[in-house]
C-alpha cells in the first residue's frame, strides 16, 4: 500500500513527536542543558497537541491498514499527550535536583508517548503489539532512571521482568488468533471469528486479555504494581498511571470490538471477574498502606476495575462512559501524583505520612490540590471523578451487571477510608518537623492549577466534554 | 432565580469567609453571618409571596427554576420550593445563624476555613430541600458531607477522627445505595416511556414490577434511614454528635437528620407509594423500638452530650413513625416534630456547649448544682428539657401528640407503646435537671453565666419552640397541602380514611 502526502499529514501529531524525540537526542549530542532540553521536548509535545488539534477536520483516514487516524484516536491522542506535557513539566524540578545527566529522560519520554500515541490509532495485531513494545521498552528506562535509587533499579527490573512476559503472552495470543482466522487486522478477525475453531480463537483471546491486564494493572496481574509505583521516581509514576494504562485502555476498547461481549460470554464472564477482582481486592489492600505512592497504586488497580464495567456494559454507552471515566481519571491522578512530584526532596519521594501531615496550614496550595484529586478519586460530588462514577454506574445498570455494580458500590465505599484517611492527615493538628521542599516553580504551580480547575470544571459542568465524546462514538 | 440564589448566597459567602480570615477572624463571622441573613431575607420573601397561594398541591409549586445541566443524559438544574420545602429551608438558615452565633468564642482556630465548612452545609442542605432533579439531589446529598467530616474531624472533641470517619462512610454508602436505586428508575422510565429524565415529576407514576420497586425502594429507605437515624442504622450518631463541636451538633441534630425524613416525605412515598405500603408495618415496628431505645439507651449515658444524642434517636422513632402511619394527621406531626426536635434539640446542644465551654467536661458526674452559680443557663437548660419531655405548650409537645393520635387510629399497641417513649423521655429530662442544675454542688469553681450573646440566642430559640406550641397552625397550614398530596401508603389508609 502507498501512502499519500493526505495520509502523512493524518499522521501529523505522531511524526511530531517523532521528530521530536530525534531533535532533542541531537541537541544532546550538541551541548548537554538540561532546561533547554526540557523545553524543547514540552515544545515538541505542545507542537503535536496543535497538530491534532489541526488535522481533526480531515479525519478519519486509515493508514497502511495499520492504524486509522479518526476521532477516537485524536481523542485519545489529546489525553495522552497532555499527560506527557504535564509530566514533562513536573519532571523538569524533579530531575534538576538530583545528580547525573537528565537529558535523555526526555528521549524516553518522548518514545514512551509516541508507543502511546501509535496505540490509540491502533487497528491491526502489528500495531497494536508495536505500540505496546516501544511504550514498555522506553519504561523501562524511566523507571530506572535514577540510579543513585536501589529502589529504583528494583522497580525497573520487576517491570522488565513482568513486561517481558506480558509482552510474550500477547503476542502468542495475536498467533494464535492469527493462525485461526488468518487475518490481522481487527476487521478481518471479526469476518472470520465465526466459522473458525472458537477453543483456540478463545485462548488467543484470552492471552491478549492476560497480557493486557498485566499492562493495566488488574487483579490477578497486579502484583508488580505497588512496587513499581513506589519505586519509580514520582514523574515517572504519574506517567505509568496515566499514559500507559490509558494506551492499553485505548487500544483494548477498540479491540473488544473484536470480541464477543454479550452477556454470559466466556469473555465477557472472564473480564467481569477480573473487573470485580480489581475493584474488590484492590481497594481492600490499599487500606493496609501507609506509604502514598503504593497505596496510589493500589487505588489505581481499583480504578482499572471500574472502569472495565463500562467496558462490560458494551454499546455506545459503555464506551462513552469509559471513555468518559478515562479521562477524569487521567487529570485526577496526574494531579494526585504531580502533588507527590512537588512535595518530594532530592533524598526522597514523598510518600510518608511525614510528608503529608498538617500539609494545610504550612502548604494550603498544594493540600487543596491534593484534597480535590482524592476527592475525585473517591468519586465525590463537583469533581469530575462524581460525574464519571456516575457513568459506569449508570451503563452497569443499564446493562443489567449487577455483580460488578454491587462491587462497585462496595469497593467506592472501602476507597472512602483510605483517601479519607489520607485528607484526615493534611488536616491533622500540628505539621510535622519535615523540612519541606522549595516551594513549587510557578510552571509547576501553573499545571497544578489548571488541572484542578478541569477537575472541578468536568465535575461542575460535564456537557462539553460530554459533546466531544458523544462526537467520538457517533 | 431567588431559589438559586438562596442556595449560591452561603456558597459564596463560605468562600468570602475563608478569605476574610486574612484580615480577621471578626470579618470572616461577619461575613458568614451576612451571607445567611441576606439568604434568609430571600426566603422571607418566599414566605410573604406564599401568602395568596397557600393551596399549593403537587405539581403546584411557589416558585421553580429549571435550567438545563446535563442535557445529554436528562439532567436539569430544577429547584421547587413548595410548603414543605419551605418550612425546611427556613430551619436550615435559622439554625445556621444560630451555628455561626454559638461558635462565636468555641472556635478560635482556622477560623476562615471553619465557616467555609459551615456554609458549605448549609447550602447543600438547602440544596437538598429545594432540588427537584434526582441527581441534582444526590449531588447535595452527598455536597454536605464532605465539608460535616472536615468540620467534626478538625474541630471535634477527642474522638473526632473516628466519629467523622463512621458518619461519612455510614451516610455515603446509604448513599450510594440510594444512587443505585435512582439510576433503576431512571432506566425503568426510559425504557417505558422512551424519554430519559431524572425529573422528579416525570418519574412519579414510573410503572416498575413489584420485585424491582421493592428494591429500588429499600435503596432509598436505607439510605434515609440512615440519615433519620431508623435504629439498626443509627450507630454513627452518638458518636459524631458528641464529637463534633457545638456548631456541629446543632447542624447534624436540627438539619442533617432532618434530610432523610425529608426524603421518605418528599421521594420515597411518591415515588413508590405501593411498594411503601408495604414496608409501613415494618417501619412502624422499628420507629416504636427505636423511641423505646432510644429513651433507654439515653437514660444509660454518663456523658451529657452523648445523651443528648440519644435522646435524638428516640424523637426521630416519632418522626418515622408519623411518615408510615398512613394518614394526615401523624404526618403533621412528623412534620411539626422534625421542626421542634430541630429547635429545641438545638438548643440543648448548645447548652451542652456552653457547659462545657465553662468547666471543660461533659461528664454527668462532674455536673452538678449549677442552679445557684449560674441562674439564667440553668433556667433554659429547664425550659429545654421540658420541651424535649414534651410539656404542652412547647412545641414538641403538639407534635408528638399528633403523631399519637394517627397512630393510634392505624394501630393502637403500637400508639401505646409509643406513647410509653413519652414517659421515658419525662424519666431521662428529669434526671438530667435533678443531676446537673440541682443537686448538690459538686465542684465549686467561680463560673461565668451566660454572655449577652448567648442569652440571646437562646431567648430566640425559646421564643421560636413557644410559638411552635401555641400556634403549630403556621406550620401545619402550609405544609398540609403539600402532604395531603403525598399518597397515603398501606392498606391501613385505606380503612381509616
Amino acid at each position: 500500500m502507498t501512502m499519500t502526502s493526505s495520509d502523512l499529514m493524518a499522521l501529523a501529531p505522531f511524526v511530531v513527536i517523532g521528530a521530536a524525540a530525534v531533535a532533542v537526542l541531537l541537541l544532546i549530542a550538541l551541548r548537554r542543558r538540561h532546561g533547554l532540553t526540557a523545553f524543547l521536548a514540552a515544545a515538541g509535545i505542545g507542537l503535536a497537541l496543535l497538530s491534532a488539534y489541526l488535522i481533526a477536520p480531515y479525519v478519519p483516514r486509515t493508514i497502511t491498514g495499520l492504524l486509522s487516524v479518526d476521532r477516537f484516536a485524536l481523542f485519545y491522542t489529546t489525553l495522552i499527550l497532555v499527560a506527557a506535557l504535564s509530566v514533562c513539566a513536573l519532571s523538569y524540578p524533579y530531575l534538576a535536583q538530583l545528580p547525573g545527566r537528565k537529558e535523555e529522560f526526555y528521549v524516553l519520554l518522548l518514545i514512551a508517548s509516541l508507543g502511546a500515541c501509535v496505540l490509540t490509532a491502533s487497528i491491526h495485531l502489528v500495531s497494536f503489539f508495536l505500540g505496546i513494545e516501544v511504550l514498555t521498552v522506553s519504561l523501562y528506562g524511566m523507571i530506572a532512571y535514577v540510579r543513585s535509587s536501589d529502589r529504583g533499579l528494583e522497580a525497573g527490573l520487576k517491570y522488565l521482568m513482568l513486561a517481558a512476559v506480558s509482552s510474550a503472552f500477547i503476542l502468542f495470543g495475536m498467533a494464535l488468533v492469527y493462525a485461526e482466522t488468518g487475518s490481522m487486522d481487527f476487521g478481518g478477525i471479526i469476518e472470520r471469528s465465526a466459522d473458525v475453531h472458537p477453543l483456540l480463537l478463545l485462548t488467543g483471546f484470552g492471552m491478549i486479555i492476560v497480557g493486557a491486564g498485566f499492562k493495566l494493572a488488574a487483579v490477578p496481574f497486579h502484583l508488580w504494581t505497588p512496587d513499581v509505583y513506589e519505586g519509580a521516581p514520582a514523574p515517572v509514576t504519574a506517567f505509568i498511571a496515566t499514559v500507559s494504562k490509558g494506551a492499553v485502555f485505548a487500544v483494548l476498547l477498540r479491540f473488544t470490538g473484536v470480541m464477543d461481549l454479550t452477556p454470559g460470554s466466556a469473555v465477557s464472564q472472564v473480564l467481569s471477574l477480573i473487573a470485580v477482582l480489581s475493584m474488590v481486592i484492590g481497594n481492600i489492600l490499599a487500606l493496609q498502606q501507609t506509604n502514598v505512592k503504593r497505596l496510589l497504586g493500589y487505588s489505581s488497580i481499583a480504578h482499572a476495575g471500574y472502569i472495565l464495567v463500562a467496558f462490560l456494559a458494551g454499546g455506545r454507552d459503555g464506551r462513552a462512559a469509559a471513555t468518559f471515566y478515562l479521562a477524569a481519571y487521567l487529570l485526577t491522578n496526574l494531579g494526585a501524583f504531580g502533588t507527590v512530584t512537588v512535595l518530594s526532596r532530592k533524598d526522597s519521594d514523598a510518600a510518608t505520612t511525614d510528608d503529608y501531615q498538617g500539609l494545610a496550614w504550612r502548604r494550603p496550595g498544594l493540600a487543596a490540590v491534593l484534597t480535590v484529586m482524592l476527592l475525585s478519586l473517591a468519586g465525590m460530588p463537583i469533581t469530575a471523578g462524581f460525574i464519571a462514577k456516575f457513568f459506569v454506574a449508570a451503563a452497569g445498570v443499564n446493562g443489567s451487571l449487577w455483580a460488578p455494580v454491587s462491587a462497585l458500590v462496595l469497593g467506592s465505599v472501602i476507597g472512602l477510608f483510605y483517601y479519607l484517611r489520607l485528607i484526615s492527615l493534611l488536616f491533622a493538628g500540628p505539621g510535622s518537623v519535615i523540612p519541606l521542599p522549595h516551594a513549587p516553580s510557578a510552571v509547576n504551580g501553573g499545571v497544578l492549577g489548571v488541572l484542578v480547575l478541569l477537575v472541578l470544571l468536568v465535575g461542575v459542568y460535564p456537557g462539553p466534554l460530554l459533546d466531544i465524546i458523544g462526537h467520538i462514538f457517533l | 432565580m431567588i431559589l438559586f440564589l438562596i442556595i449560591l448566597l452561603p456558597l459564596i459567602g463560605g468562600v468570602l469567609a475563608w478569605i476574610a480570615e486574612r484580615k480577621s477572624a471578626l470579618l470572616s463571622r461577619c461575613v458568614s453571618l451576612f451571607a445567611l441573613f441576606a439568604a434568609t431575607l430571600l426566603v422571607v420573601r418566599l414566605w410573604t409571596g406564599s401568602a395568596g397561594t397557600l393551596e399549593v398541591g403537587r405539581g403546584i409549586w411557589l416558585e421553580k427554576l429549571v435550567l438545563p445541566w446535563i442535557p445529554q443524559f436528562g439532567i436539569g438544574f430544577q429547584l421547587a420550593v413548595d410548603g414543605l420545602s419551605l418550612v425546611l429551608a427556613s430551619l436550615t438558615l435559622f439554625l445556621g445563624i444560630v451555628a455561626v452565633l454559638c461558635s462565636w468564642t468555641e472556635v478560635r482556630e482556622r477560623v476562615g476555613f471553619f465557616h467555609f465548612n459551615l456554609l458549605w452545609i448549609v447550602a447543600g442542605i438547602l440544596g437538598v430541600f429545594l432540588s427537584l432533579d434526582l441527581l441534582l439531589f444526590y449531588v447535595f446529598w452527598e455536597l454536605m458531607l464532605i465539608p460535616m467530616y472536615f468540620l467534626i474531624s478538625i474541630w471535634g472533641h477527642e474522638g473526632r477522627v473516628r466519629a467523622a470517619w463512621k458518619f461519612f462512610l455510614f451516610t455515603q454508602a446509604g448513599g450510594l445505595l440510594m444512587l443505585l436505586s435512582i439510576l433503576v428508575l431512571y432506566f425503568a422510565h426510559g425504557r417505558e416511556t422512551g424519554i430519559f429524565t431524572f425529573d422528579y415529576e416525570l418519574l412519579l407514576g414510573t410503572p416498575l414490577s413489584p420485585a424491582v420497586s421493592f428494591w429500588t425502594m429499600l435503596g432509598f429507605f436505607i439510605a434515609f434511614g440512615v440519615k433519620l437515624p431508623v435504629v439498626p442504622f443509627h450507630t454513627w450518631l452518638p458518636d459524631a454528635h458528641t464529637e463534633a463541636p457545638t456548631a456541629g451538633s446543632v447542624i447534624l441534630a436540627g438539619l442533617l437528620l432532618k434530610t432523610g425524613a425529608y426524603g421518605m416525605l418528599r421521594f420515597l412515598l411518591p415515588l413508590f407509594p405501593e411498594t411503601a405500603g408495604l414496608l409501613a408495618p415494618a417501619a412502624m415496628v422499628i420507629a416504636v423500638i427505636g423511641i423505646v431505645y432510644g429513651a433507654l439507651v439515653a437514660f444509660g449515658q454518663t456523658d451529657l452530650k452523648r445523651l443528648v444524642a440519644y435522646t435524638s434517636v428516640s424523637h426521630m422513632g416519632f418522626v418515622l413513625l408519623g411518615i408510615f402511619a398512613g394518614n394526615i394527621t401523624a404526618r403533621s406531626g412528623a412534620v411539626l416534630q422534625i421542626v421542634a426536635h430541630g429547635i429545641s434539640t438545638g438548643a440543648l446542644f448548645l447548652l451542652v456547649g456552653m457547659i462545657q465551654e465553662r468547666i471543660h467536661t461533659r461528664e454527668l458526674g462532674r455536673m452538678g448544682g449549677f442552679w445557684s452559680g449560674v441562674p439564667r443557663l440553668s433556667a433554659f437548660g429547664l425550659l429545654f428539657c421540658l420541651a424535649s419531655l414534651g410539656l404542652p405548650g412547647f412545641g414538641n409537645f403538639v407534635a408528638e401528640f399528633l403523631v399519637l393520635l394517627g397512630t393510634y387510629r392505624s394501630s393502637v399497641p403500637q400508639s401505646a407503646l409509643a406513647a410509653s417513649g413519652l414517659v421515658l423521655a419525662a424519666v431521662y429530662s428529669l434526671w438530667i435537671v435533678q443531676k446537673v442544675f440541682h443537686g448538690e454542688v459538686t465542684e465549686q469553681r467561680g463560673l461565668m453565666d451566660l454572655s449577652v450573646r448567648e442569652t440571646f440566642i437562646l431567648a430566640v430559640l425559646v421564643a421560636a419552640i413557644f410559638w411552635l406550641g401555641l400556634h403549630p397552625a403556621a406550620v401545619i397550614d402550609i405544609t398540609g397541602p403539600v402532604l395531603e398530596n403525598i399518597p397515603c401508603c398501606g392498606q391501613v389508609a385505606g380503612i381509616f380514611q
